[in-house]
């Protein structure tokens, strides 16, 4: 398998193409305009589409259109664009499409910055535009794994007929690591596993409507509570994270994404100064691996929860660990990137606290 | 003689539509000109929000309800990804005008092979008559209680005019279906846009004047005589801007 030195953006764009991707719709954003750059390259080329929109917003409704009639296709982001596409996010939801939508997340909240942040898992999590629903969310931690969840997004996205989201940050888009892709095939989806698309009847088969819509209050409330059933479905079949050094662990940091990477060395350095430390990664944020988490944290006398953000992770590791086991918080924010060292010495504060 | 007949492209589902409005007159022209060009089953038709948000259960063809004003954008999605098939837009004033006009005025610049069908009744139906962004100066309005004063509200848009600017329009025409003489050329009007979109010839927009006797506070009669006298002196019936882009 040939090795390719890569951006985390690039290899999210060939992995989409990989994927069977065949519509890009975009609109430029630091620090993700890779993504776009690859895609007007490379979608010509393999007979997809690549169009820059004139907005968020249009982009967004362009990946509803191009979903509906079907098509495997996304659309990328960064933070401040991502608000602008939750309209359309809510309506696919709400009309179960499927789609990938990336977000290469920066310093907020309103124009913020432009160096990583971690401050969109709320917004990812819990409410990525209005009305009750979940949408799939995915946070690699490596250029190889941008590459990976992608085709994993995709085909997820289509099974549960929902979004699926890669919650990347700017450390991930923009460093570079050798990647290999699964694939030197273009995956070829079948149409055919799609037979509620608009792409006309042909004659064939009564016509198809995609629609939020609901006037009735009763129908518009099964049908979300039919939703939620699948959703339960989808947190017992999709929930993954990266356990390590956690059999013993004392103190367990929990860190998803660039931010866990950093962790992880601070785990081994607390490990070096003689510090029963571990790390747990979650991988999947929506549905989170909850079982994945209380069977790290089963010898923990703490828990260190470390973001890019001002603590939002935190509240669903502490949900997770129904509140047994101290949780305690270090963050940088605003564009910030935590040190190994700086994590460390939070490690050791906590191993002098003990289970108090 | 031939028998009176809903048009295929049209299911059994009863309009909701007030007594004296014209969505009606117009979908069906939307579905006749798809009957005759045979296209019903490589049609996909995208709805606005406004009154005609439930158009999806009236045509017979593929059908997606899209958010209030991103009609256009959601339809170039679908054609970029099914460029061989027939993509319509179907939108109100306030859809397409005021909370959609960029994606409107961006599908038009691109030359999207998209055909777009405009409603203006100069107000939001749905909501109960407020101003619309082709409300006419000294309407009364909703949200207009003394009328439209252009020194407060601004001016009303003139759709066609102005998209008939952009190099990517085949087709920017404005009809009106008061009369059967106008209904006629509405409907010829419609099908020339589809034309347009069947030899890839760039973006048609088709804007009927229409009537709200509901909103208006005006009996059916009523409403096509103001229409007549008030919104076709500010809005000229006739073809700005026709031809093909490429």
């Amino acid at each position: 398998m040939e090795r390719n030195l890569m951006k985390g953006n690039e290899a999210l764009a060939e992995a989409a193409i990989r994927a069977g991707c065949k519509g890009f719709f975009g609109y430029p954003i630091t620090p993700q305009t890779e993504i776009s750059a690859y895609m007007a390259k490379r979608m010509p080329k393999v007979g997809g589409v690549f169009l820059q929109a004139e907005s968020e917003i249009a982009a967004i409704n362009m990946v509803y259109g191009c979903a509906s009639s079907g098509v495997r296709c996304m659309t990328s982001s960064s933070s401040p664009g991502i608000s602008l596409k939750s309209e359309g996010v809510s309506y696919m939801a709400g009309s179960d499409l499927p789609c990938v939508i990336v977000n290469v997340m920066r310093g907020g909240p309103g124009l913020g910055g432009i160096q990583p942040s971690q401050s969109d898992y709320w917004q990812a999590t819990r409410a990525l535009g209005h009305g009750d629903f979940q949408i799939l969310v995915f946070a690699p931690s490596s250029v190889q794994e941008m590459a990976d969840y992608m085709g994993k997004a995709f085909d997820l996205s289509d099974k549960y007929r929902m979004p699926a989201m890669i919650l990347a940050d700017g450390l991930l888009g923009q460093m570079m690591e050798p990647v290999t892709f699964g694939s030197e095939e273009i995956h070829t989806p079948d149409p055919a596993l799609k037979p509620w698309a608009t792409n006309g009847h042909g004659n064939k088969r009564k016509h198809n409507i995609v629609n939020s819509l609901y006037l009735q209050a009763e129908e518009l409330e099964n049908l979300v509570v039919e939703r939620f059933k699948r959703y339960e479905i989808v947190k017992s079949e999709v929930h993954e994270a990266e356990c390590y050094r956690t059999d013993d662990a004392e103190i367990v940091v929990a860190a998803y994404g660039s931010v866990a990477r950093l962790a992880k060395a601070a785990v081994d350095l607390a490990r070096e100064a003689g510090i029963k430390a571990g790390l747990v990664r979650p991988i999947t944020l929506w549905p989170f691996p909850v079982q994945e988490v209380k069977d790290a944290c089963r010898n923990a006398k703490r828990v260190l929860c470390v973001e890019m953000s001002m603590g939002q992770m935190i509240e669903d590791v502490k949900l997770a660990l129904d509140c047994r086991v101290p949780v305690d918080f270090y963050g940088r924010t605003g564009g910030v990137i935590p040190k190994p060292s700086a994590i460390l010495e939070q490690i050791k504060i906590l191993n002098e606290k003990g289970a108090e | 003689m031939p028998e009176f007949r809903k048009p295929h492209s049209l299911t059994d589902v009863p309009f909701h539509y007030c007594p004296g409005c014209t969505h009606g007159i117009v979908h069906r022209l939307v579905a006749e000109v798809i009957d005759e060009m045979g296209i019903e089953g490589d049609t996909i038709g995208v709805c606005p929000v406004g009154c005609s948000v439930m158009a999806y259960d009236y045509f017979a063809c593929d059908m997606i309800e899209a958010a209030h004003g991103r009609a256009p954008a959601v339809a170039t999605g679908v054609k970029r990804g099914n460029p061989d098939k027939f993509v319509f837009t179907y939108q109100g004033d306030g859809d397409l005008a005021a909370i959609g006009t960029a994606e409107t005025v961006h599908a038009a610049t691109r030359g999207e092979n998209i055909t777009v069908i405009f409603i203006n009744n100069t107000t939001y139906g749905m909501t109960g008559g407020q101003m619309a962004p082709t409300t006419l100066p000294g309407q009364v309005t909703q949200t207009t209680p003394y009328g439209r004063n252009p020194d407060v509200e601004g001016f009303p848009v003139r759709v066609c005019e102005m998209l008939s600017t952009l190099s990517g329009v085949a087709l920017a025409e404005r009809v009106t279906v008061t009369d059967p003489a106008n209904i006629r050329k509405a409907k010829a009007a419609i099908r020339k846009g589809f034309e347009f979109q069947k030899n890839k010839q760039g973006f048609s927009i088709i804007e009927v004047l229409s009537t709200c006797p509901t909103n208006w506070g005006m009996s059916p009669v009523e409403a096509i005589n103001w229409l007549k006298e008030n919104m076709i002196p500010y809005y000229p019936l006739g073809v700005f801007k026709e031809g093909a882009i490429r």
